[in-house]
């Protein structure tokens, strides 16, 4: 069969069907994105204050579920179907689609200068040459509580980690609160707010990440097994059937007013404005010993680049310019409060909440997820596998030493670490 | 009497197995419906209660209906499954008469190579038909789906048909070439209203895959207009949602018009798998 | 009799006719693209170019334990819930129909379509129905088995590694049942009246003549059911995708031989798909179905045929 006379028929039966051709006056930028949730901020603030500076450009933002994101965006962007910008994953997901020629190179694009390299890292080419999205934002790991129930209890934030456990037993005890909301379900709770959540303290943060991408360390020594061998401690103060919680439930617990202290990312903040009807705060991840150096994730988490096949290249780099502009940084970071500016301008924050997650970049050394760059690349993926094994951890279907060496088994499969 | 007594005693424990598994297959609907007019606080605190007037609350719904338009989702839903429905049963019908009532060259051979599609799921040809639509100029349409859609409901439909089409009496076909009917009006005429029983069941296999997927609407038409009920009803349970009130108002939605259409045309639908005693 | 002996008939247009519009429509947008995906497995992306390799993803696939100890995980999960099914979906399937299409019983259209309703419901619904239902936190399940006095019982099936497959494939069931009920419903009632008119002047009756006279007719049915439900069950994806997640958790094992294709093909999170990979995990599907297939046409189609009329 002849493709060109398939395409003839199918052509012909789509003028049956005129509802697909909406193109032509001005041009009209289509963003791809994962952030659903976002859907209101873009359509009420965001889009309305470009469109406002660009007569003639026209912008919809057309998000998908984040868990079906990366599968219908590559099967889009193969076939030449995908919007003219797209919403970044950090490192080698993005990296993937720059090097298949997917995404445009934006190194030179107006406005990149807003951003340190630090904050241009997780979109830039292992050699620094290219950068090909524009940052976003970064969350912020740590834990919120409810300000309430510690109040009633006589609990200060912990600031070392045994405060943190001495907290933790006295909820218990009280019982009227479930200390910490958390669930293994979903898995990636498990890894994210828990594994990288408190592991920056142990491994020293970039010092440890870094030497683990060159292979001075493995998976399975000290400094990389006890931030599971902590986890594994959390297990008594989790709700009953924590193995079977979602991670919706595990917020739901928390804004409920069921839950006292909840392992957090930044991102939640948002929602846990609108939805708790108590005082909430958030303390850093506690370190070991009191006067020790705290560590922070502080996640490089969202970008947003140029599809390279897009019909409307130049509105497009109009677009991202302004997305690269103080004054973008300016209206996301206030309308999402927890999804922090990563333009070189300060932003002002209206959000205490906010304010104080990201107060702790001043007294705290900052990292990113250990698992992101580079050591993803393989098979088995290090992310996704810490995922599962962060779980069983905590479930204790697997003790923190083996866990540990299946990870760095199936990373030593396929990594060779540059010596 | 003893015969009435246990023939009675009989009836009862066949009403009592069929009212529990009754009682099993709509719980998890009544679950959702009930809750879905609840407010936040009892949804949680009392599941299995029914709203009261305290507890009453349409905030679901009202977050639901601002976000989406339902109503074309509802109608972009319907045109699809309608349409690839005529299309597989006319098609699949067709195809299943030539292969069980004609010997030709190649008949076995056509008959496995229409029944490979149920075999491999037709979501691993993504990549190649996105493109064909692409190629086409058909992203973002309905007609898009509806291609998809007949094409992946052919096989099991021939399939089907085929094995109920060879039961068809031969005599009657045979009268009929005798009368000068043509094959077609043979087709049309005598054998389609015979094997309606077995369309009946083949269209309902087939509509329930169409209606509720969510993997070919999120790919090949995605747009506000050409969005599925399915799809729609999806925006409403990311990674990220935890309003519990638009999710369990959504899935309502998504589940009504459904189920009205179903209790509709489930009288239809028996009297076609059940009639005329198919053997 | 007809068509069949005209060998030397003038070249019949209208069997092409008939055959057209589903061969053109399904050759182009099913079989065209499967196939262009299917012989990805042959060939392995190097430096942005499809380098033809052979048979070696097969042998990643079977030799290198990151990715044989995922297929065999997957495959043996695949059977176990196929198993499920065949035991619990269709001999309640086939209780459910017997009784349904027992004469004199009423609000029978009441029970069959209220039976058949999960059937029409989307996996999203069933997923998250479910998924609120054996929550620990929403208390559904708790309270039901509360109130029978089991609370005991209750733990969080579906993040428990035993329990999470078997919960799911009842789930699967809880849905599907609505299927098999509704062809061997059919089946029973095209029993012929003499047939069972014959049985009871023999005195044949209840039990004895379900086993011995209804169900070597419905035979032919359940074959039917058997292989449908084979297929569906082997090429599962959704309701494990909507209620575990793309890592079929907790540790994999929920993993059916679906979620593994989705997520080496199309990819996961920080996972980039290998559409070369994922067409070879595709082939090794469709071998596994094809196979199941043909032993269903080839032995046990045709002894079941021997029990029809």
């Amino acid at each position: 069969m002849n493709t060109k006379l398939l395409t003839a028929i199918l052509l012909g039966s789509s003028v049956l069907c005129s509802a697909g051709a909406a193109f032509a006056q001005d041009a009209t930028l289509t963003i791809e994105s994962w952030r659903n949730d976002d859907l209101a901020i873009w359509q009420d603030k965001l889009i309305p204050a470009f469109e406002a500076k660009n007569p003639g450009i026209k912008v919809v933002f057309s998000p998908s579920a984040p868990t079906e994101y990366n599968a219908a965006l590559n099967a889009k962007l193969d076939a030449g179907s995908a919007g003219d910008i797209i919403t970044c994953r950090p490192f080698d997901a993005s990296l993937d689609l720059y090097t298949k020629g997917k995404l445009a190179d934006l190194t030179s694009l107006a406005g990149m200068e807003n951003f340190s390299d630090v904050a241009k890292s997780a979109w830039t080419t292992d050699d620094g040459k290219a950068t090909f999205c524009v940052p976003m934002a970064s969350v912020i790991h740590g834990f919120i509580y409810n300000k309430d129930a510690f109040d009633k209890l006589g609990i200060t934030p912990p600031a070392t980690e045994e405060e943190f456990f001495a907290a933790l037993d006295k909820i218990k005890a009280d019982g009227t609160y479930i200390p910490m909301a958390m669930g293994t379900k979903d898995l990636w709770e498990a890894a994210t707010m828990g594994y990288q959540n408190i592991g920056p303290n142990y491994w020293q943060g970039e010092e440890g990440r870094l030497a683990l991408l060159k292979g001075e360390q493995k998976l399975t020594d000290a400094q990389w097994v006890e931030p599971y061998a902590t986890l594994a401690k959390w297990k008594p103060y989790l709700g009953d059937g924590f193995e079977a919680q979602t991670y919706p439930d595990s917020q739901n617990l928390f804004t409920l007013g069921r839950a006292a202290i909840y392992p957090a990312g930044s991102w939640e903040i948002s929602v846990f404005n609108t939805q708790a009807q108590f005082k909430m705060g958030a303390f850093p991840p506690p370190v070991r010993k009191a006067g020790d150096t705290c560590y922070i994730s502080d996640h490089t988490d969202i970008g947003i680049g140029l599809n390279a096949a897009s019909k409307n290249p130049d509105a497009a780099k109009t677009f991202l310019s302004w997305v690269a502009s103080p004054e973008f940084a300016e209206i996301y970071a206030n309308a999402l409060p927890g999804f922090f500016s990563l333009n070189s301008t300060p932003v002002k924050m209206a959000d205490p909440l906010a304010q104080e997650f990201v107060s702790w970049r001043d007294k705290c050394k900052s990292t990113i997820r250990s698992t992101y760059q580079i050591l993803s690349r393989g098979t088995p993926n290090l992310e996704n596998e810490t995922w599962v094994e962060s779980a069983n951890v905590i479930n204790g279907t697997d003790t923190p030493e083996v866990a540990a060496k299946k990870l760095q088994d199936g990373l030593d499969s396929w990594y060779k670490p540059a010596k | 009497m003893s015969r009435a007594t246990n023939s009675f005693s009989r009836s009862a424990a066949a009403h009592a197995i069929l009212i529990a598994y009754t009682i099993i297959a709509l719980f998890p609907v009544f679950i959702i419906v009930i809750n879905s007019f609840k407010a936040r606080n009892a949804i949680f605190n009392a599941p299995m209660t029914p709203p009261t007037a305290e507890t009453f609350d349409l905030v679901g719904y009202r977050t639901v209906l601002a976000q989406g338009d339902f109503l074309q989702y509802f109608q972009n839903s319907f045109i699809v499954t309608v349409s690839s429905l005529f299309f597989v049963l006319l098609f699949g019908a067709m195809a299943a008469f030539a292969l069980s009532e004609y010997r030709f060259r190649g008949n076995k051979l056509m008959g496995l190579y229409l029944a490979l599609g149920i075999m491999i799921p037709i979501r691993l040809g993504t990549v190649a038909i996105l493109q064909l639509m692409v190629a086409s100029g058909l992203v973002n349409t309905l007609t898009a789906l509806v291609l998809v859609y007949t094409a992946q409901g052919l096989p099991l439909a021939i399939f089907i048909l085929a094995e109920f089409m060879s039961t068809v009496s031969d005599d009657l076909k045979n009268a009929g070439r005798i009368d000068g009917l043509s094959e077609y009006t043979i087709f049309f005429r005598l054998v389609l209203p015979l094997v309606r029983p077995a369309m009946a069941t083949v269209a309902v296999f087939t509509m329930i895959p169409i209606w509720n997927d969510l993997w070919f609407p999120l790919i090949l038409a995605p747009s506000e207009a050409t969005k599925t009920i399915t799809l729609g009803a999806q925006m409403f349970i990311g990674q990220y949602v935890t309003n519990w009130n638009a999710v369990l108002a959504a899935l309502s939605l998504a589940i009504l018009p459904v189920l009205v259409l179903y209790l509709i045309f489930s009288r239809q639908l028996i009297r076609g798998i059940t009639s005329g005693a198919v053997k | 009799m007809t068509a069949t002996s005209a060998t030397k008939r003038p070249f019949r247009w209208h069997i092409a006719i008939f055959l057209a519009p589903a061969v053109l429509v399904y050759t182009a947008i099913m079989i065209m693209p499967l196939f262009g995906t299917l012989q990805l497995a042959l060939f392995r992306n190097v430096s942005q170019s499809q380098v033809f390799v052979g048979l070696d993803n097969f042998r990643t696939l079977f030799g290198d334990p990151n990715w044989s100890t995922n297929f065999w995980n997957a495959l043996r999960n695949n059977v176990w819930f196929f198993i499920i099914h065949m035991l619990v979906q269709n001999p309640v399937g086939v209780v459910l129909a017997a009784l349904l299409s027992s004469p004199r019983l009423r609000f029978s259209a009441f029970y069959r379509t209220a039976i058949f309703i999960p059937t029409i419901l989307s996996f999203v619904i069933v997923g998250f129905a479910w998924k609120l239902i054996l929550s620990p936190l929403w208390g559904v399940a708790p309270n039901l088995l509360d109130l029978v006095g089991l609370k005991s019982l209750f733990t969080p099936w579906l993040g428990k590694e035993e329990y999470a497959l078997t919960a799911l494939s009842l789930i699967s069931v809880w849905q599907f049942i609505g299927i098999p009920m509704m062809l061997i419903y059919a089946a029973m009632l095209s029993i012929p009246d003499e047939v069972i008119e014959a049985a009871e002047c023999d005195g044949v009756t209840g039990m004895a003549q379900f086993w011995k006279i209804k169900l070597p007719l419905i035979l032919p049915a359940i074959g039917i059911i058997s292989i449908l439900t084979f297929v569906g069950n082997f090429n599962a994806f959704d309701l494990i995708y909507t209620a575990q997640g793309a890592l079929a958790g907790p540790n994999y094992s929920t993993d059916i031989l679906g979620t593994f294709l989705y997520r080496a093909f199309f990819g996961f999170q920080l996972q980039v798909g290998d559409p070369n990979m994922g067409a070879a995990i595709a082939t090794m599907m469709f071998l596994i179905i094809l196979v199941g297939v043909c032993i269903y046409l080839f032995l046990i189609q045709t002894r079941l045929r021997r029990y029809q009329f």
